[in-house]
């Protein structure tokens, strides 16, 4: 036992159970995705300019259009200066001083099918437990009715190495793949949508993604489809001293559907790595897109020595009437989270929801939230916030909801709930509010508390013993947002979350 | 070093404005200058001024306000049996005031007392308005301290046996004036303060409030009705163990009013409460930005908002609940709502929690809507006019906030004022 977790033991108060400050504990102390692959890589050559702008355009074949754009943002990028409104701290990070592209070399020459992608790579992702065959996920999973499908995108450092089930997709007219090859097969579509809802003007972290992004997933689901299977698109840092600068670009068209899952990991290091994503979501008339992260990046060791600078910049724009967005996120990686998945609700009746557990551990700093855009007549949200703070760390729920002049008879609900588990580690709560019509109703809710006494009493009077009643509490403080992942993440994000914090109940 | 654009703003400001060394107060007042000038003056841009433009507020000169005639309506506070001062424009009014004399009450006036050499003022004067400064600046109540020239120092040993009651009237339209009053209460003792009137057409007033342990202090305050004024106050008050703090502020109107409270919870098992309504129409920005740090050990705060708005009145609230690591077993509460009766108005809100201690309960919230019509319903079928069903909801909405005030005779005037106020502006 290491001298923090003999101190933490010490605080252990009375009504947290040993268990649940383990498992908080174990979710970093553990952290089980900490490997690396040994292969060997391309880089560009360290440090941003516009050649290197240059060269990750050029390594994409990229038209011309893209590489002025990336340029515009590059030099815009230049102007700008970094967000320090967050209540994270940590050192001025030299953008000179890492890798902007790092391609695993056998992947020099893209194979033509995931048959051909380098054993070693595969194996990675095996051994993530994503499978890159075409295999049905769950089978055999007990729960699971029938075996269902997901559809995977992987991408590795730089580069995307493949997408599974691409044939069956395009029967149904989806079209997934990386965004490097849309940008080569699909131009129209990704002329037309990338940067409408995240502009390369729109942030410092934005616009440096613009400007340097390698790859990612992008997602077409035509007008009146409901897309056949779950999208995943799984994220892995490997590579030393490397930024990952992926961008996502999904696109509902009318009335369509789709459910997309995001999943991260990277090794254990003892420097902290930059992860700078951009998610752009346009949702057409009566369309549907579920996004789901299970965010689990290395979040450094006890001490705060290394782990992911996650820097995201998320948004779903529900461009069209009666569009719905629903955001849940488990956030338990990370050594910096600073991320709003946010919802543009423009479209009259459309939809916007948030769900989101956000667990800081030992030195991890946190400052997540939404922002809620109404601007559409009947538009509504829900946010529904769960923070958990444990040892040194900061954890702060950061969040707009705007009711424009425009967007009458709107309603929001917003609930942030926070837990705190020991007292050298902080909740934070910084909700803005912003109503500027009468027919719209806001309400927002939020709690600051450890376990509470009076819970514990009354399970404990009804004949549970004190470990059970504290996981059946803490159980039920997360279990709203648990359930609104899909069976497929519930999964991953109860052996993250679940397990250490319904463990006792068995 | 202050920007360029800011500090050309502050030497704007602060040009006609005497300032007056010399004594223990020219000091806290060079002190205070020297903070402001790393702060410079509040601009738009600041995170802290989001939802508030402080412009007429640290523009060189005051914008106009023209007088009001209260009409037939008594003043505020009239029933009740109290000592008054009266300032006219920020200028002590001896003719109208009572004698300053209290049983276990000290009275002094700033002016006074900037001419002794020693004075109890000295502790206080400045020295909670410093404080307040971190980790927010408030650059308006720094000028206060910088020039204020008038202003109550009241010394309390005893239980108070009737309220001091601070009037300030508004008799020129070009009228700018700083008051800054310092409020000290001795273990055990009690105090009463209520203030009323629109004071000036440019009204900064600071009050600095120090309680010892289980000192007793109320402060009931309706800040004028229906004028032009624009003001800044800020109170700012540090608490000892078991110490009880109790503050409600009525707004009927006015063009621009930013109240502040800063509070410190030092002792353990001391309380703050923190209670406003306001009800704007037409042209009415109302802000209430309080900021609560929780230090001792058991201690409770509680704050309660309510906004009724119609016509493009515009209601702010920035509520912060800052728990610190030793303040184990802190109860916080906050509730901020707005009740619009019309399309145009706006409710912007901030309500924050910052907490370090893991044993505390904590808890905001805030909401914004319309008058629920079903209650509206309830009431017409049972042959309430429509008017007079809207204002019965009104005035329940603002219930929670009334509730605040201990005194009920003081509570009744209040809501009668609003009963007023509401039946003028009907429809």
């Amino acid at each position: 036992m290491t001298a923090l977790e003999t101190e933490l033991r010490a605080d252990v108060r009375d009504g947290v159970d040993r268990e649940t400050i383990d498992t908080v504990q174990a979710m970093s102390g553990s952290y089980k995705h900490g490997w690396e692959t040994e292969i060997e890589m391309d880089y560009a050559p360290k440090g941003l300019s516009e050649d290197i702008v240059r060269l990750i355009s050029g390594k994409n074949n990229e038209p011309e259009w893209l590489l002025d754009w990336r340029l515009a943002a590059y030099r815009r990028w230049l102007k700008m200066t970094e967000p320090r409104w967050a209540m994270v701290h940590y050192p001025d990070i030299d953008y000179q001083d890492q890798y902007y592209y790092a391609k695993p070399r056998s992947m020099a020459v893209k194979p033509k099918s995931l048959d051909e992608v380098d054993p070693k790579l595969l194996a990675t992702y095996e051994k993530l437990g994503i499978p890159l065959k075409e295999q049905m996920l769950l089978a055999g999973v007990e729960g699971a009715a029938e075996p269902r499908k997901v559809a995977v995108d992987a991408v590795f450092d730089s580069v995307s190495l493949g997408t599974t089930f691409k044939a069956e997709l395009a029967k149904a007219g989806v079209i997934f793949c990386s965004i490097s090859e849309a940008v080569r097969e699909h131009p129209d579509l990704v002329q037309k949508y990338l940067g409408s809802v995240v502009p390369p003007t729109d942030n410092f972290f934005a616009t440096l993604n613009s400007a340097v992004f390698s790859d990612g997933s992008f997602v077409y689901i035509p007008p009146g489809v409901r897309c056949p299977m779950e999208l995943s698109t799984y994220f892995r840092i490997n590579a030393e001293n490397t930024g990952q600068f992926e961008r996502t670009l999904i696109v509902a068209d009318r009335a369509s559907y789709v459910s997309y899952l995001e999943g991260c990991t990277a090794p254990k290091r003892d420097t902290h790595q930059l992860h700078a994503a951009v998610v752009e979501i346009v949702i057409l008339d009566d369309a549907e897109v579920k996004y789901s992260t299970v965010q689990n990046w290395y979040p450094g060791d006890e001490e705060g020595r290394g782990g992911i600078y996650n820097f995201v910049t998320k948004r779903a724009d529900c461009r069209g009437d009666r569009a719905k967005v629903m955001w849940t996120q488990v956030e338990t990686g990370s050594a910096i989270t600073w991320k709003y998945p946010s919802c543009i609700l423009r479209g009259d009746d459309s939809q916007g929801e948030f769900y989101s557990i956000a667990i800081a551990n030992n030195a991890q700093q946190a400052d997540t939230g939404t922002k809620m855009v109404h601007l559409g007549k009947r538009t509504k949200s829900r946010i529904v916030s769960k923070g958990i703070s444990a040892g040194r760390a900061q954890n702060t729920y950061r969040g707009l909801v705007s009711m424009h002049p425009k967007a009458t008879d709107s309603r929001n609900y917003t609930q942030c709930d926070s837990l705190l588990i020991g007292d050298r580690c902080g909740a934070h709560t910084v909700p803005y509010i912003e109503v500027r019509n009468a027919s719209s109703r806001v309400e927002h809710e939020a709690t600051t508390s450890k376990v509470d006494d009076d819970q514990l009493f009354y399970c404990r009077s009804r004949g549970m013993d004190e470990e059970a009643a504290v996981a059946l509490v803490v159980n039920g403080f997360v279990k709203d947002v648990l359930q609104t992942l899909p069976m497929e993440f519930a999964m991953e994000a109860q052996s993250l979350v679940a397990i250490s914090l319904e463990g006792s109940v068995g | 070093m202050l920007p360029k654009a800011r500090a050309d703003v502050l030497s704007a400001r602060i040009a006609g404005l005497s300032f007056v060394p010399g004594g223990w107060l020219g000091a806290a007042r060079e002190d205070a200058l020297s903070r402001l000038g790393m702060m410079g003056l509040p601009a738009r841009r600041d995170e802290y001024w989001r939802y508030t433009d402080p412009a007429d507020l640290i523009a060189a000169a005051a914008p106009a306000a023209a007088t009001f005639d209260a009409g037939d309506e008594p003043p505020v506070f009239d029933g009740i049996d109290r000592l008054k001062l009266v300032f006219v424009d920020g200028v002590f009014d001896a003719a109208a005031s009572d004698d300053p004399a209290l049983a276990g009450v000290e009275i002094d006036r700033l002016s006074t007392a900037a001419l002794t050499d020693i004075h109890w003022a000295r502790e206080l004067y400045g020295v909670l308005e410093a404080r307040g400064q971190n980790p927010v600046a408030r650059p308006l109540a720094a000028l206060n301290t910088a020039f204020a020239t008038e202003g109550v120092l009241i010394r309390v040993t005893g239980r108070a046996e009737r309220p001091i009651s601070l009037i300030y009237t508004h008799a020129s339209e070009t009228s700018d004036v700083a008051l800054h009053h310092c409020i000290r209460l001795e273990a055990g003792a009690e105090l009463t303060v209520l203030e009323n009137g629109p004071a000036a057409a440019r009204f900064n007033k600071v009050m600095e409030v120090d309680l010892a342990e289980g000192a007793r202090f109320h402060h009931i305050r309706a800040q004028g009705r229906d004028h032009e004024r624009r003001a800044a106050t800020h109170v700012f008050a540090r608490l000892a163990e078991g110490a009880r703090f109790k503050s409600f502020t009525l707004t009927a109107n006015g063009v621009l009013t930013r109240n502040e409270v800063v509070i410190e919870l030092l002792g353990n098992e001391a309380s703050a409460h923190v209670a406003g309504a306001a009800v704007g129409d037409g042209q009415f920005h109302h802000d209430d930005t309080v900021f609560i740090t929780h230090e001792g050990r058991g201690c409770e705060s509680r704050q309660v908002f309510k906004k009724v708005l119609k016509n493009g009145a515009v209601g702010v609230f920035q509520g912060k609940i800052l728990v610190r690591q030793t303040a184990q077993k802190t109860d916080g509460y906050q509730i901020s709502q707005s009740l619009m009766l019309d399309e145009d108005s706006q409710f912007l809100a901030k309500p924050e929690l910052e907490i370090y201690a893991d044993d505390v309960k904590c808890s905001h919230g805030s909401t914004s809507g319309a008058i629920d019509e079903t209650a509206l319903f309830y009431l017409r079928a049972r042959g309430v006019p429509e008017k007079a069903a809207q204002s019965l909801l009104v005035l329940a909405f603002l219930a929670e906030a009334i509730q605040e005030i201990a005194d009920e005779a003081i509570a009744e005037d209040i809501r009668q004022r609003l009963e007023n106020w509401l039946s003028r502006h009907e429809g």
